[in-house]
């Protein structure tokens, strides 16, 4: 198979999947990249996670309130659900329809939330909005719950507009003034949720929207230059039609799946970095009817998507190392002890999943790095690829020994950076890692004592890759 | 402001899970403490007197040291307006100070910004625990967190010492700043470079350590004992932060001898720390700061306690001036919180802009965002 192919695909893995094993990179590059992409599109298609035997595996899981165990069993499902672009869009949306435990406080409600992304992630956008929009976890976070037709809370019309659908502004211009916001906060009033917070001191039961028609403000409003008697389902559709929110969602996409963009706040007045790409994705939500799907097969199937210029060009979140090495090294593919302290590493990482900093999200990119986050991040892949008693490893040190009898220095270190990737460095990077190899010689593995020297020093090569800048990114 | 010729250092015990404040420092003569609590009293034998009115628990007794000396500052009623009952809420409104919105930088990351504008010194931060408490985050201040100090530093997986050393000097290289790789290339590898150099300084610290004390073998007394060895090797570390095991404090079930085991170990653990700084004669220059997020529940629910409001926290150090801060909240029904809650009196920002003003010369205002009476403790 040509090494473009098994590249491309790996770049493919990367992306719309937490990474994957060499031999699934393999398999599927063999089965063709614009298949593997339509099976990823349709994941009904695809086989399930397997609720029922995780339920019983892990009976704690069902309706867990603690947010430990809920963090854990998303980290479980991003390194084993079969659908893996399902799961790496609920990421996604997590990301930008941010809303946290440290306020909500209810593992439940915020492993119900991340349920609906994984569940509606893929499909119209609208209906998201509206899923999100009675999701009552959000609601309380927004303190939409708060807000009434005598006493007006603008944070969940304010965000909605700013955050989650049309953005601060596009092309330099504003998409939304103050009083859209206030005019959007009014027809979201009495959209509320029972039973009522706090919780304590009685404990707390399970959370439902509940729309309260006389707290609802049915009076007129004009939004976005529209008039009427709007409730929070008008708003919806006339905010859906804007071309802000196809811009403001295609940016996301770009971002999240292609390369690095500047800070959100940046976006109004900061060029698109592939103007094509977006335009293309936009064309494909009006067409489609708000299709997600359809924007994801736009992006997926663009020539810049495919181009080596985007390959290694984002910063790997955290969530994404912790799941990708994982799956690199064929571990935790079955519910096994060890899995909860796995779980926790996104956090030391900068990325507390399920309680975002802000509103606003997490800062991506380079913001992911510094020197606390980047210390863990370099020891918790290395001891990953270094740990030659774990399978997928073994099958990277089988496959290394099975490309001759005797390796130069040169050849493995161009062999270790292919089976971990394959993963391009610079010559810099390149000529250290040769210049070490160089010092123990060759490589044999004729007999059990070559052997075990042969392993050593992959797993040694593989822990100084993980280690270098270039596996930083993604 | 406090003269002190060297730089003053700040240490933070984070007591994580909201310490019952009520059963620490207890309102000995107040009939109504002993009808809430029927089951979790402390019995009058049985604590610490400090003063006509108050006494600590049994277990503070090396904590009373610092009391009669006058180097104990004891914090009653503190909290903030509109207590929230969840741990992380809390938890990050003492870290951000901000209670009525979500920030995402910390008061101590501020600090460090201001002592250390251009993060000269890797190490002006050090935080002991593994992931960084939202106290001490800020884009473009580096702090170490460290999980155990004496193996901490970068490629630990690596076995043999010849190994990693070797490993260790490649990777040196590998971040040696390159030309025109990228902005964004650039900037991890000087990250990485400066990572490689904190994690060889702090690397030093176990080794140039000697003591006559010996730290309960708890993660709180580690941790501590961490936090002396930084401090003691001389690295210009101007903020340690550690926190307590996670939720810990949380007491809903069997607090009588939870709580027990929990302050016999941080006294025991303050008293080691402030003996250790003495016998170094390095304890002019640090105050320490204790504190949790949130107090518990006035009646006992049994067995424990549950979500409070205010609480009491501690300072300790040479220059702290001892005594007793802030008034002890009511525990008549129609002065408490909503809910059967102690209503704070004391606001937790005092005593930050107490700490940033007469311990750091800073200006508080810009860090904590709003202005705030200050007690003179410091």
């Amino acid at each position: 198979m040509a090494d473009q192919d098994i590249s491309l695909m790996a770049h493919l893995l990367r992306r719309a999947a937490f990474g994957a094993s060499r031999e699934e990179i393999e398999a599927r590059a063999a089965k063709g990249y614009d298949a593997t992409v339509e099976e990823f599109l349709n994941p009904d298609q695809q086989a399930e996670l397997g609720e029922d035997l995780l339920y019983r595996l892990q009976p704690s899981y069902y309706q867990a309130a603690a947010i430990e165990v809920n963090v854990q069993m998303w980290i479980y499902r991003m390194i084993n659900n079969p659908r893996q672009l399902q799961e790496k869009m609920s990421l996604f949306w997590h990301m930008i329809f941010c809303a946290g435990h440290s306020k909500i406080d209810s593992g439940f409600e915020m492993g119900n939330m991340i349920e609906l992304f994984r569940e509606n992630g893929m499909g119209n956008f609208r209906d998201l909005l509206y899923k999100l929009s009675t999701n009552p976890g959000m609601m309380y976070y927004l303190d939409n719950s708060e807000s009434h037709k005598v006493a007006l809370n603008e944070n969940y019309g304010r965000e909605l507009l700013e955050l989650f659908s049309l953005g601060v502004g596009k092309d330099e211009g504003f998409n939304y003034s103050e009083d859209d916001v206030k005019a959007c906060a009014r027809a979201f009033t009495g959209w509320n949720i029972a039973p009522p917070y706090p919780p304590f001191p009685h404990g707390r039961s399970p959370w439902e929207f509940r729309f309260d028609p006389a707290d609802h403000d049915d009076t007129e409003k004009t939004f976005l230059g529209e008039t009427g008697n709007w409730d929070g389902d008008d708003i919806l559709d006339i905010v859906c039609k804007q071309p802000a929110t196809a811009r403001f969602i295609s940016r996301h996409l770009y971002n999240f799946f292609v390369a690095d963009d500047v800070q959100i706040p940046a976006w109004r007045l900061t060029p698109l970095r592939d103007a094509e790409l977006i335009q293309g994705m936009e064309k494909a939500y009006f067409d489609s009817g708000y299709d997600i799907t359809a924007m994801l097969r736009v992006l997926f199937t663009s020539e810049s998507f495919k181009s080596e210029e985007v390959r290694f060009a984002k910063v790997k979140s955290p969530a994404e190392m912790v799941a990708g090495t994982l799956r690199l090294v064929d571990d935790h593919r079955e519910i096994k002890p060890g899995l909860f302290e796995l779980s926790q590493e996104p956090k030391y990482m900068g990325m507390d999943l399920m309680n975002p900093p802000t509103v606003e999200g997490w800062h991506t990119g380079r913001e992911w790095i510094d020197s606390g986050t980047l210390v863990e991040r370099i020891n918790y892949a290395s001891d990953l690829l270094g740990n030659t008693s774990l399978p997928g490893v073994q099958a990277l040190v089988g496959r290394l020994m099975g490309q001759g009898a005797t390796m130069s220095p040169e050849s493995f270190v161009a062999g270790c950076l292919d089976m971990i990737g394959p993963i391009t460095v610079d010559e810099s990077t390149h000529n250290e890692l040769v210049a070490h190899a160089e010092k123990s010689g060759e490589l044999k593995h004729g007999n059990t004592a070559e052997e075990t020297e042969f392993t050593r020093r992959t797993g040694e090569m593989f822990q100084m890759i993980a280690s270098t800048a270039e596996f930083q990114f993604e | 402001m406090v003269s002190t010729k060297k730089d003053p250092v700040l240490a933070v015990l984070s007591l994580s899970g909201g310490n019952d404040g009520l059963n620490t420092v207890i309102p000995r003569n107040n009939g109504l403490y002993r009808d809430s609590r029927p089951t979790i009293a402390i019995a009058d034998d049985q604590l610490i007197p400090i003063n006509d009115d108050l006494g600590f628990h049994a277990t503070m007794g090396p904590l009373k040291k610092y009391w009669d000396e006058g180097k104990l500052a004891v914090f009653l009623g503190i909290g903030y307006p509109n207590s929230s009952y969840s741990h992380f809420r809390s938890m990050d409104i003492w870290h951000t100070c901000e209670p009525d919105t979500q920030g995402s930088e910390g008061w101590l990351g501020r600090v460090l910004k201001d002592l250390d504008p251009t993060a000269e010194n890797v190490l002006t931060g050090v935080n002991f625990g593994r992931g960084l408490p939202r106290a001490l985050a800020k884009d473009g201040v580096p702090v170490a967190s460290v999980g155990d100090l004496e193996t901490y530093g970068l490629l630990t997986g690596i076995e043999g010492t010849d190994q990693r050393s070797e490993a260790l000097d490649v990777f040196g290289r590998m971040y040696s700043p390159a030309i025109g790789r990228g902005a964004v290339m650039d900037y991890i590898r000087n990250t990485g470079t400066d990572a490689l150099k904190g994690a060889d300084i702090l690397a030093t610290a176990p080794s140039m350590y000697t003591s006559n004390v010996e730290y309960s073998n708890t993660s709180v007394g580690q941790y501590m004992k961490n936090i002396a060895q930084t401090h003691l090797a001389g690295f210009g570390t101007r903020v340690l932060y550690t926190t307590s095991p996670y939720n810990g404090f949380d007491t809903h079930a069997n607090q009588a001898a939870l709580q027990a085991g929990l302050w016999s170990d941080v006294s025991a653990t303050v008293d080691t720390f402030m003996t250790d700084l003495r016998d170094h004669d390095a304890s002019d220059n640090v105050t320490l700061l204790f504190f949790s997020e949130f107090g518990r529940r006035i009646v006992d629910n049994g067995s424990g306690t549950d979500h409070g409001a205010a609480g009491v926290a501690f300072a300790v150090g040479e220059n702290v001036k001892g005594g007793v801060y802030g008034e002890y909240p009511s525990l008549e029904l129609n002065k408490q919180e909503e809910g059967g809650n102690l209503k704070f009196n004391l606001d937790f920002r005092s005593v930050y802009t107490t700490i940033l003003e007469n311990w750091f010369d800073l200006d508080a205002k810009a860090i904590i965002g709003s202005s705030h009476e200050k007690v003179n403790f410091l």
